[in-house]
């Protein structure tokens, strides 16, 4: 096991966070190396909460995070960084520095006393440029990037930090089809080639689904269900949790697509039809 | 080029253009003295007491080491606000953190600290309790709504820098009249000569300060994702924003102490320097230390000479050049943000 959550509990503080009152209770889950899981759930159902956890930006108020059987708060910063590496959600805004210097900041946690990166540091920079495709555009500002290219210039970034476990928080949202599509091949790339570990946290079900060898679904910081996406993407299941009615096929490559049926349930309808 | 290269072949550049400039600055000035006069100076060759050997040694050097010092050192606490804050608009002058540090000193002065080593040291130590006070002033207003946008930063600094004048002008109407002249003097941002024992203070100070800002430098390149990515980078991010802010808040306070509130050689020179060397702190933040002093030294031989035998403020020539500098940067590159 590379990473598994033991009955982990978090609560933001009822104070300072206010319109942050989500939790996570007892979340007991674990990701197998090698594996792809995604981890899927409505908004604030604790999905990136469980990514910052893995990080130790915050620190499970119970329960226990291990990272190849060690616990987790016993492991340094820095070491972390070198074995989970994460595509945050949304780029920073204003970031006045070129790709290459982006993917260059991936080597800090393996040389941190370091003022220049070294020739190594170079070399695995260039490196996964070139597995994310962004290695002629290392020149280039960040800020110059379409969307999809910058998401790209970042999954390079984590890659340069030669991570065990790739967390990919919602690495689809604001993207157009095409680079919805050219991400998850990267995904599946990373994983066939690389033998690359990744946890992918999306609110996108279909692309869960069309990747992901098992899914974590969250509701209200608890597993409603996990497994693989056939047995998770279930019609009645997924009502319950999301609130709203959908329809579950199957895609060409056998795996679930989920369709919203457009029609809420009939009481909200009614509420919806009476605030008119 | 390889960064490093890069860097080196712009100190090089850089710290020629220092020695030029601050040779020029050692022959003109409004003692009229002959070049032949000044190079017999420096070389020891003039007499003990006389004319040319004072004004070149004890008059225009230790005015050149305090401009050189001055200017490197507001150049480095500028990159150290900009990266800290990630508001490329921020600066000692604009964050309101120099008034807040003349605040300090005029306190000091009002007590009678002058510029003895001793008395130095209290100066300073008022200087930079009163950065301290101020930004923690503009934190505690720019940190109130959500998030800290470039904006309210900027106006939290307006603002507060307004109030620290305030307070000046207070403390300034209650001061013995004798005394009056040396602190508005100074308050305008003047380069005087420092006696040599508040100047090896200074460079001490301007020492620590540079050196706090240039070993985090690279940490510093990832405060650019955010705090939460820096840390999931293996940044401490709390520690490195203390250690900068205690660097960029010394070399401020420094600054103030010994040669007076002068604004904007945060802004410009960096900014410049930007323009040449991309966002790379690594790169700017040595660069800036030299491009700084180069760029003071000049104001303030133009400032010396320009109105002779009367000298302007090298205060003044540093905000003429500033302000449309601020506005330029406000109406082009940071347009989207505002």
């Amino acid at each position: 096991m590379l990473a598994e959550f033991r009955r982990v509990s978090f609560a933001y503080p009822a104070t300072g966070r206010p319109k942050r009152p989500f939790t996570l209770s007892e979340l007991s889950f674990g990701i197998e190396r090698g594996e792809i899981v995604g981890v899927i759930g409505p908004n604030s159902a604790g999905k990136t909460t469980l990514t910052r956890l893995l990080t130790r930006v915050i620190e499970p108020a119970g329960g226990e995070i291990f990272l190849d059987g060690a616990p987790l708060r016993g492991i340094e910063r820095r070491q972390l960084a070198r074995c989970v590496a994460v595509v945050p959600q949304g780029a920073p805004a204003q970031f006045p520095f070129t790709v290459g210097e982006l993917v260059l900041m991936g080597r800090y946690p393996h040389g941190p006393g370091r003022y220049f990166e070294s020739p190594r540091d170079r070399d695995v920079a260039c490196e996964a440029m070139a597995a994310t495709g962004v290695l002629e555009l290392a020149e280039l500002p960040l800020d110059d990037l379409s969307g999809g290219e910058r998401q790209r210039a970042i999954i390079a970034k984590a890659l340069a930090q030669e991570p065990r476990l790739l967390v990919l928080d919602e690495p689809t949202a604001h993207l157009d089809l095409r680079y919805q599509a050219e991400v998850a091949a990267l995904m599946r790339r990373l994983n066939h080639e690389r033998g690359m570990t990744i946890l992918l946290v999306s609110h996108d079900l279909n692309l869960a689904a069309e990747v992901c060898d098992r899914l974590l679904l969250l509701a209200g910081g608890r597993a409603a269900a996990m497994g693989a996406p056939e047995a998770v993407l279930e019609q009645s299941l997924l009502a319950s949790v999301f609130g709203c009615e959908v329809i579950v096929d199957k895609s060409e490559a056998g795996r679930p697509v989920v369709r919203l049926a457009w029609r809420v349930p009939s009481s909200d309808d009614a509420r919806l039809s009476r605030g008119r | 080029m390889s960064p490093r290269r890069r860097l080196l072949l712009v100190l090089v550049v850089l710290s020629a253009a220092l020695l030029v400039a601050a040779a020029g600055a050692l022959f003109v000035g409004s003692a009229s003295i002959s070049p032949s006069a000044v190079v017999a100076a420096v070389t020891g060759r003039a007499a003990p007491e006389s004319v040319e050997r004072v004004v070149t040694l004890a008059i225009r050097l230790p005015r050149i080491a305090v401009a050189a010092l001055a200017g490197g050192a507001l150049a480095v606490a500028g990159v150290g606000f900009q990266a800290l804050t990630r508001n490329p608009l921020a600066e000692p002058s604009i964050l309101g953190i120099s008034a807040g540090a003349a605040f300090g000193v005029v306190i000091g002065q009002s007590l009678g600290l002058g510029l003895t080593l001793a008395e130095a040291v209290g100066l300073t130590g008022f200087a930079f309790a009163g950065a301290v006070l101020a930004a923690a002033a503009v934190y505690l207003i720019a940190a109130a709504g959500p998030g800290l946008s470039i904006q309210t930063l900027l106006l939290a600094g307006v603002i507060v820098g307004i109030f620290f004048s305030a307070a000046i002008t207070v403390l300034i109407s209650l001061m013995d009249f004798n005394r009056l002249g040396g602190v508005v003097h100074w308050l305008l941002g003047n380069l005087a000569p420092v006696p040599p024992g508040a100047l090896a203070l200074f460079a001490l100070l301007a020492a620590i300060g540079f050196w706090l800002v240039v070993s985090h430098a690279r940490a510093l390149n990832l405060l650019a994702l955010g705090e939460e990515a820096a840390i999931q980078l293996g940044v401490g991010a709390q520690r490195l924003k203390l250690t900068i802010f205690a660097g960029a808040a010394l070399l401020t306070a420094s600054v103030v102490a010994f040669a007076g509130p002068i604004g904007f050689v945060g802004l410009i020179v960096p900014h410049a320097l930007r323009m040449l060397l991309g966002a790379d702190n690594r790169l700017l933040v040595p660069t800036s230390f030299v491009g700084g002093a180069i760029f003071l030294l000049l104001a303030d031989t133009v400032a010396r000479n320009v109105v002779a035998p009367a000298e302007l403020s090298v205060g003044v020539i540093t905000s003429f050049c500033g302000a449309p500098f601020f506005i330029y940067l406000l109406r082009t590159r940071y347009r989207a943000n505002l």
